[in-house]
């Protein structure tokens, strides 16, 4: 909530004033970074809803603001308040309309954060649609690159289908349940004794699926993910790839298979083989990028296959990796776009063939990007590599097992493949003309990606702090769907 | 007779008015007739807080006049929209009164006389009231939209808009003759206890379908809606206004009434024309939106597209309430939309005439106000939350919803309601992006507004806000006002 009130203060604060504007919006995520941490290390696991807040807004359909964590979520908060803090830190490449880009970066963090905290439906929906708005105006304009516009649009119109499918899948779960209310534990409880239809199933959950899937760029509807993301600000794409995104994943894992296990039987095969696509297709497309924003876009498309490989396993193991995923590669993915953000500061160009022998000229930027592009390929030690074993074990055991081959496969070679080649256009070999100037990044950055590599490998050291949290929902949610099968 | 005289009352006001402010014309001066509207704005509020008055409220439920006039909580609420309209479209004419070259005090009173038809047309509980108020309307705004006697566009809308109005009340005069030719009575009542026997009708069904088609002209629904663009471009922007808003409610409270309460049985059979028919009109609207450049044309398309989401609040109302009360909800939230988007509109292509969409250009530098009214205006429309469109389109989507499971029909009208908005918020995003950043600037000057425009401008923004974000209360009025009578079961 706290961003959202820095939004307001920050609406006060006259447009020449850019250094307490940014200070403001630092300020703020960063104190919503410590509560978040504090609400993480305090937090007991014994499957209760924590921190809820409760106030009712239209009782007549039964809309509450209802705002809690558990097991799952907070994780997720905890990484969105990092990315936003990190977000937050990057947003000073920003030199026109400082104050209208802050007062929307804030909104943005406010919905990204209460979105993934809502136990109401329509709070779910309504503060992603919060955050989401600012996101295409952040891009239509601050954006860069000639292809800006166009990036606008299409992300604009994708992102708004997505989310229109979702919200008639997430009417009809709230009809067919003949639940009072839109609260989510209310719905899992009336769906638990009786579940909805299966007519009504076969419906739902392909609304979903697809709704949320378009939202998280599942294959084939991916393709405003990279254009999106290379047209954004700095900031705007460390939050929208690192958090924002992981809205339709979360959306499948606490709505759609607990609500519609039926439908989620019967779907999930194809949303294997579409996961499949995303590994593979968006793989292979990765390796011919010659722009490092391109190469970061289209590898986090493809990690996305990872997470909807760990949701069609449909088991404990599977739904924990994918979460685990998730916020791994939201810090990822928000550390690589910090830093390509800051390359292309340097000199507006982001053309890996003009790159080269960064490592020298910025050593802690060099090495920050060497780390995450580590983690991109799976490098044990950091937290994907824990998260995308399990998925592994997980899609084995679900008898997915020609997909799963591939999966490793693709995963290993082809994100070895173009992470490698990263590696070598850009920190080693000759150094590029442009880059003589270059300058490594200034302590604030500094500190900010500092903290998305040190999650990053925290969590990859020790997902036992995530997954103990996260087993416990999940079990609730795979009984949930296969009641049959007790374990 | 005085009991009965009570039930109109607010009616006779309206026409009161009217007469007075055609009367007053000949006695007053030059300067004190501009202040015309002014007291015309303010009898109509007085009139708008009267019909809270508990002695009026307290008649609801009646009937008069031989059951052809009905209050109910539908009338009321429609009455209240009518005259909230009508204020609005009261000060919008001051301020447009130096760019009509007519009589001004005409123009008042015209106005006046067309929102006592669509006050009527709330209350109709028989077809004679139905086409009497139905006419009352389209022959003032025959009026209305070509009173811009020295524009080509303002005649030419006048004319089209004559010739398929005319067309669409000999749809209904036919419709009308044939229920009553089968039916015997013209009462919406006996025809209600009746409808049994006369569903087996095809003269009956045939009499329905015309007079369907005859509001659907009203409503701008597919097929009917050739004229909508045409008209909304050239008549006067107040006239547009109250066409786009008054005219088009008029048309869904007859809808509401005789599909839900009299033939609720009738408009079951016809789900799948329904569908059809608001299927086609939101593809209609959204696509043929597109490629407008001309912001009053685009709205008009866009009102095409809105009738059409509209009357998927017909297609689901036919069992439960929860269609009809979207189908409120969404108006209110349209009336205050709309009403904003074309006061600027207007504001901003005051001088040349033209209301090309780069009139826009860097309104974000001219006047921030403006600016973010229209922004709010438009997002609203596009149906993005938290405004009041959006939570139109919510309750609207969710009372299909309800009925679309083992019905694959619906799902369909879903989903090109779907790509409908999709669309919309293609060309949407274009005025907003025109607003702010847009490239050249032509006028950099200040717009000035004055005060009472600022004062409408300001209630619609708070309107907006309100139903976007407390739509609590709101529905509770909706759900009140969408309990109609209908067949005793």
């Amino acid at each position: 909530m706290l961003p959202l009130l820095a939004a307001v203060a920050v609406g006060f604060v006259p447009g020449s004033q850019r250094q307490a504007i940014r200070g403001i919006t630092i300020g703020a995520s960063g104190l919503s970074l410590l509560c978040a941490l504090i609400a993480f290390l305090s937090f007991e696991i014994d499957g209760e809803l924590k921190f809820e807040t409760k106030v009712p807004w239209v009782e007549s359909l039964g809309l509450y603001f209802h705002l809690a964590a558990d097991g799952i979520n907070i994780g997720i908060i905890l990484m969105g308040a990092i990315v936003a803090f990190a977000a937050a830190c990057c947003a000073n490449d920003i030199t026109h309309r400082v104050k209208e880009f802050h007062i929307l970066l804030n909104v943005m963090i406010g919905g990204i954060l209460g979105a993934f905290a809502s136990m109401d439906l329509f709070f779910f929906y309504f503060f992603h649609e919060l955050a989401l708005v600012p996101t295409f105006i952040m891009i239509g304009v601050w954006g860069r690159g000639a292809n800006r516009n166009y990036a606008t649009y299409k992300i604009t119109l994708y992102l708004s289908l997505g989310a229109l499918l979702a919200l008639i899948g997430l009417i009809g779960v709230y009809v067919q349940t003949g639940a009072e209310s839109f609260s989510i534990p209310d719905l899992i409880d009336k769906v638990g004794k009786k579940p909805i239809n299966e007519a009504a199933q076969q419906w739902i959950f392909p609304l979903l699926l697809f709704g949320f899937g378009i939202l998280v760029s599942l294959w084939p509807f991916h393709t405003w993910a990279p254009l999106g993301y290379g047209a954004a600000p700095t900031a705007t794409a460390m939050l929208h790839a690192g958090v924002l995104k992981k809205f339709g994943l979360y959306g499948l894992i606490r709505v759609a298979i607990p609500m519609a296990p039926v439908g989620a039987q019967s779907w999930l095969g194809v949303l294997a083989w579409l996961a499949l696509g995303n590994l593979l297709y968006c793989g292979l497309v990765a390796v011919r990028q010659k722009d490092l924003n391109l190469l970061i876009g289209n590898s986090s498309v493809a990690h996305m296959g990872f997470i909807f490989l760990g949701i069609a396993s449909l088991n404990v193991i599977g739904l924990t990796g994918a979460v685990l995923v998730m916020i791994a590669h939201g810090l990822l993915a928000a550390l690589a776009f910090g830093l390509s953000g800051h390359l292309y500061r340097q000199t507006g160009s982001l053309d890996m063939s003009r790159m080269g022998g960064l490592l020298r000229q910025m050593p802690l930027a060099g090495s920050a990007l060497l780390m995450a592009l580590f983690a991109g390929c799976g490098l044990p030690g950091f937290a994907n590599f824990a998260g995308e074993i399990t998925i592994f074990f997980a899609a084995w055991a679900a008898g997915l097992k020609t997909i799963t081959v591939i999966a490793a496969w693709s995963a290993f070679v082809i994100g070895g493949l173009y992470m490698m080649r990263a590696i070598r256009n850009i920190l080693h070999g000759p150094r590029g003309d442009d880059w003589a100037k270059a300058s490594d990044v200034n302590p604030l950055i500094a500190t900010a990606l500092g903290l998305l590599l040190a999650a990053l490998l925290v969590f990859g050291f020790a997902p036992w702090l995530l997954t103990k949290g996260i087993e416990g929902e999940v079990t609730k949610i795979v009984r949930l769907a296969k009641p049959e099968a007790e374990r | 007779m005085g009991d009965q005289l009570q039930f109109i009352q607010l009616e006779v006001m309206v026409v009161a008015l009217g007469l007075l402010v055609l009367l007053a014309d000949l006695f007053l001066s030059e300067s004190a007739r501009r202040s015309l509207g002014w007291v015309a704005a303010g009898a109509l509020g007085l009139v708008f807080l009267l019909s809270f008055r508990e002695s009026f409220v307290g008649l609801a439920d009646g009937k008069a006049f031989g059951g052809i006039y009905r209050l109910d909580g539908l009338a009321l609420f429609f009455k209240r929209f009518f005259l909230v309209t009508a204020i609005f479209v009261l000060i919008f004419a001051m301020d447009f009164a130096s760019r009509l070259k007519g009589g001004m005090s005409e123009y008042l009173a015209f106005i006046l006389f067309a929102l006592s038809g669509m006050m009527f047309a709330s209350s109709a509980n028989d077809f004679s009231l139905l086409f009497v108020a139905i006419e009352l309307i389209t022959v003032t705004f025959y009026i209305l939209v070509s009173f811009q006697r020295h524009r080509m566009h303002s005649l030419e809308a006048g004319v089209k808009y004559l010739i398929l109005g005319a067309v669409s009340s000999a749809f209904l005069v036919y419709g009308i003759a044939l229920v009553f030719g089968e039916a015997g009575s013209l009462k919406f009542d006996v025809i209600r206890a009746a409808h049994d026997g006369l569903l087996g009708s095809n003269v009956f069904l045939f009499g329905m379908l015309f007079v369907f088609a005859g509001l659907a002209f009203k409503i701008s629904a597919f097929p009917f809606q050739v004229w909508a663009p045409d008209v909304y471009q050239g008549a006067p922007t107040p006239t547009t206004t109250f066409l786009a808003v008054g005219s088009k409610a008029a048309g869904f409270v007859l809808l509401i009434r005789l599909f839900g309460s009299v033939v609720p049985e009738l408009t079951a059979q016809w789900t799948g024309m329904l569908m059809v028919v608001a299927a086609l009109t939101i593809l209609y609207g959204n696509l043929c939106a597109l490629p407008q450049r001309n912001l009053k044309r685009l709205l008009a398309y866009s009102g095409i597209a809105n009738a059409g989401y509209l009357l998927m609040g017909i297609v689901a109302q036919s069992e439960s309430g929860d269609g009809t009360a979207a189908i409120l909800y969404y108006l209110a939230g349209y009336l205050f939309t709309l009403v904003a988007a074309f006061m600027i509109i207007n504001l901003l292509a005051r001088d040349g005439e033209g209301e090309d969409i780069s009139c826009l250009a860097g309104l974000g530098k001219r006047s921030p106000f403006l600016a973010l009214t229209l922004t709010l205006a438009v997002v609203s429309l596009a149906g993005i939350p938290p405004l009041a469109g959006f939570f139109g389109k919510f309750l609207l989507v969710k009372s299909v919803t309800a009925k679309a499971f083992g019905d694959a029909g619906y799902f369909a009208l879903l989903a090109v309601a779907v790509f409908g908005v999709v669309v919309s918020i293609y060309y949407y995003f274009r005025i907003i992006r025109t607003i702010y950043w847009s490239k050249d600037t032509p006028d950099n000057s200040p717009v000035a507004i004055a005060w009472p425009t600022r004062m409408v401008l300001g209630l619609c923004v708070a309107a907006i806000l309100y139903l976007g974000l407390l739509p609590d209360k709101p529905i509770n009025w909706a759900n009140a006002a969408a309990k109609i009578e209908t067949v005793a079961k």
